[in-house]
């Protein structure tokens, strides 16, 4: 499989990321090279075989129903979550207007 | 007085408790290390001799108390900037995270603290650990201590703990933290004549460590020897409630437990690793470690690793699928950089963000992961990459039935030029076949200096051994380093 122009643009704005006409035509060759390389991966046998979840076996745990257990990842802690954020307003992180 | 700065971790520490010296007398004799390097190094992006020498003086006020000192007391070290630290800036080698200040310190780097560590500075590294060469960094290339006898063309420290290794092996730190998620520690280790182990998955808490790739992602300790390697894991190890995947075991007393007599041990030589075209001063190290292994009393074993040619493609599946979600986060909404054009809207300011945020690579490998779990493609790419994973850590479970430990060279040359390898990324990509094998399986993995090429620079082995097995992954290194004797130093330039 490989990518052309529409598919990167495609990709780009599915990640997030303002591209240019130029920097799409750039990539396109890039990510093509990548892509034809790992396609190697479908010789692979993998009948029976199980995508991996964890590499090394362990056990899901759940922290004890208590507020604050952990300080340090408990709540009331408004200011510490704010501290950096580039457009903070009245105790919320600021974002453009998303509302007609 | 000795320079301290030619002092490793144990030395120091032992110096200090015993009173040759004072943590301060360290601390200072560091601090003027890295200042007089750090113009021609690049390898901090931020110095903090203050807090050097206030952990310094608490560890000086203690021994003067009587108090117990800690197995890291006196001892300054770097902290690679991807390890948040409380009040100091954390940026990932980012510009999406120029002056973020964490509000927080990372459990690895709070353990250090605890232990009587003390801080020289932000190290640098690739952006976001993606890289081979640490030229991916917004702040600068790390430029190695290493010089070709014949020119003084600058050497890439490997990367991505680049700014670890340049550190270390510049002298101007005795030791290091470093990350590992496809070779970051092993690598650069091997590029500049030092050591660097990358624990199994889950030894050290991932809790504060700015995420890559977490399935993969490990710190490690990268120092001058075993022993000091030994004592500095010791120390960041542990069970973290806060990381979901920390194992929850004991951490062993891997210096206690060193010992380099490898009689009645199998070493496994996959033969898989030896491949055509193989740079011949790098296939003669690997031979001169085979034959230490013998010398140190083990038995050396062929053995298959029959996937191994797939890990580099499956590693970058996998990798950058974890990265673009895990990057998700940089949107100018929380922290880090905003970008905000005149009458953008919400999606257009998380657009314009992370390009003004992110580095060529990271954008790179953030688009073949957003690509590999679309709709449509991620049963091709990302599932199909995941069961040859299994196989991968399969591979290593079966010969891990008829050895101890595994034995290959860390990378597949000595350190290349700065721009050598930059233009074209599949070439820097390649730099990590051997050492993405051991990440992909979770496996405690460490490089040990073997030895100078013909170049004159240094070269890696790597031992590879069973999940939980850092004693013996500890124990075979330290066989090849007593019998590499590697001495060599980079002539001091900077």
């Amino acid at each position: 499989m490989s990518v052309d122009t529409a598919t990167v643009a495609k990709i780009a704005s599915l990640a997030r990321i303002k591209v240019t006409e130029a920097e799409i035509g750039a990539m396109v060759p890039e990510l093509n090279g990548i892509l034809a390389w790992v396609e190697q991966l479908g010789e692979v046998d993998v009948t029976g075989v199980e995508p991996m979840t964890a590499v090394i076996p362990n056990t899901q745990r759940l922290r004890d129903d208590v507020v604050n257990a952990d300080p340090l990842t408990g709540g009331d802690m408004r200011d510490a979550v704010l501290a950096n954020a580039p457009a903070p307003e009245h105790g919320f992180f600021g974002v453009p207007k998303v509302i007609e | 007085m000795t320079d301290l700065t030619n002092l490793g971790i144990a030395a120091l520490r032992d110096g200090v408790a015993k009173g040759d010296f004072t943590a301060t007398e360290v601390a200072t004799a560091f601090n003027a290390a890295v200042e007089a390097a750090q113009p021609a190094l690049n390898a901090f992006i931020v110095t903090t001799p203050d807090k050097a020498l206030e952990s310094a003086a608490k560890v000086d006020a203690d021994r003067a108390a009587g108090k117990a000192l800690g197995t890291m007391a006196g001892v300054p070290i770097g902290m690679k900037d991807l390890f948040a630290t409380k009040g100091t800036q954390t940026t990932a080698a980012s510009k999406i995270l120029e002056g973020f200040t964490p509000q927080y310190e990372s459990t690895v780097s709070q353990k250090l603290w605890d232990a009587g560590a003390g801080m020289l500075g932000k190290l640098n590294l690739d952006q976001f650990a993606m890289g081979s060469s640490n030229e991916t960094s917004a702040f600068g290339n790390v430029i190695s201590p290493w010089r070709r006898p014949s020119d003084t063309a600058p050497l890439a420290p490997g990367g991505s703990s680049g700014g670890s290794s340049s550190a270390v092996a510049a002298r101007i730190a005795p030791a290091a933290t470093g990350t590992d998620t496809g070779g970051s520690i092993r690598q650069p280790a091997a590029f500049t004549g030092i050591s660097g182990i990358k624990p199994t998955y889950g030894r050290c808490s991932r809790w504060g460590v700015v995420a890559f790739a977490s399935s993969l992602d490990q710190a490690g300790a990268m120092a001058r020897d075993v022993t000091d390697c030994a004592i500095m894991l010791e120390a960041m190890a542990g069970f973290d409630p806060k990381d979901s995947t920390s194992l929850n075991l004991p951490v062993p007393e891997w210096t206690a437990g060193l010992n380099a007599d490898m009689k009645g041990k199998k070493v496994g030589i996959p033969r898989e690793y030896r491949l055509d075209g193989m740079d011949p001063d790098v296939a003669k190290s690997w031979d001169d470690g085979i034959a230490w292994l013998k010398d140190a009393g083990a038995e050396i074993v062929e053995i298959s690793l029959p996937h191994t040619k797939y890990a580099l493609p499956t590693y970058y599946i996998i990798a950058p699928a974890e990265a673009s979600s895990n990057l998700a986060r940089y949107d100018g909404v929380r922290y880090g950089l905003r970008d905000l054009p005149d009458g953008a809207g919400l999606q257009d300011m998380y657009a314009a963000t992370r390009a003004a945020g992110f580095g060529p690579e990271v954008k790179r490998r953030i688009m073949i992961g957003t690509y590999v779990l679309s709709a449509g493609f991620y049963d091709a790419y990302y599932t199909q990459a995941q069961k040859v994973r299994t196989l991968i850590a399969r591979d290593f479970t079966e010969a891990f039935q008829q050895v101890d430990v595994i034995l290959v060279p860390t990378a597949p040359s000595s350190a290349f030029a700065l721009g050598e390898k930059s233009a074209d990324p599949l070439e820097m990509y390649l730099n990590d076949v051997f050492s993405v094998p051991a990440s992909l399986a979770g496996l405690p993995a460490m490089s040990v200096p073997a030895g100078l090429d013909r170049s004159g620079l240094p070269l890696g082995l790597q031992v590879i051994g069973k999940a939980f097995d850092e004693q013996g992954v500890l124990n075979a290194s330290l066989a090849l380093e007593q019998r590499a004797q590697f001495t060599a130093r980079p002539a001091k330039w900077w």
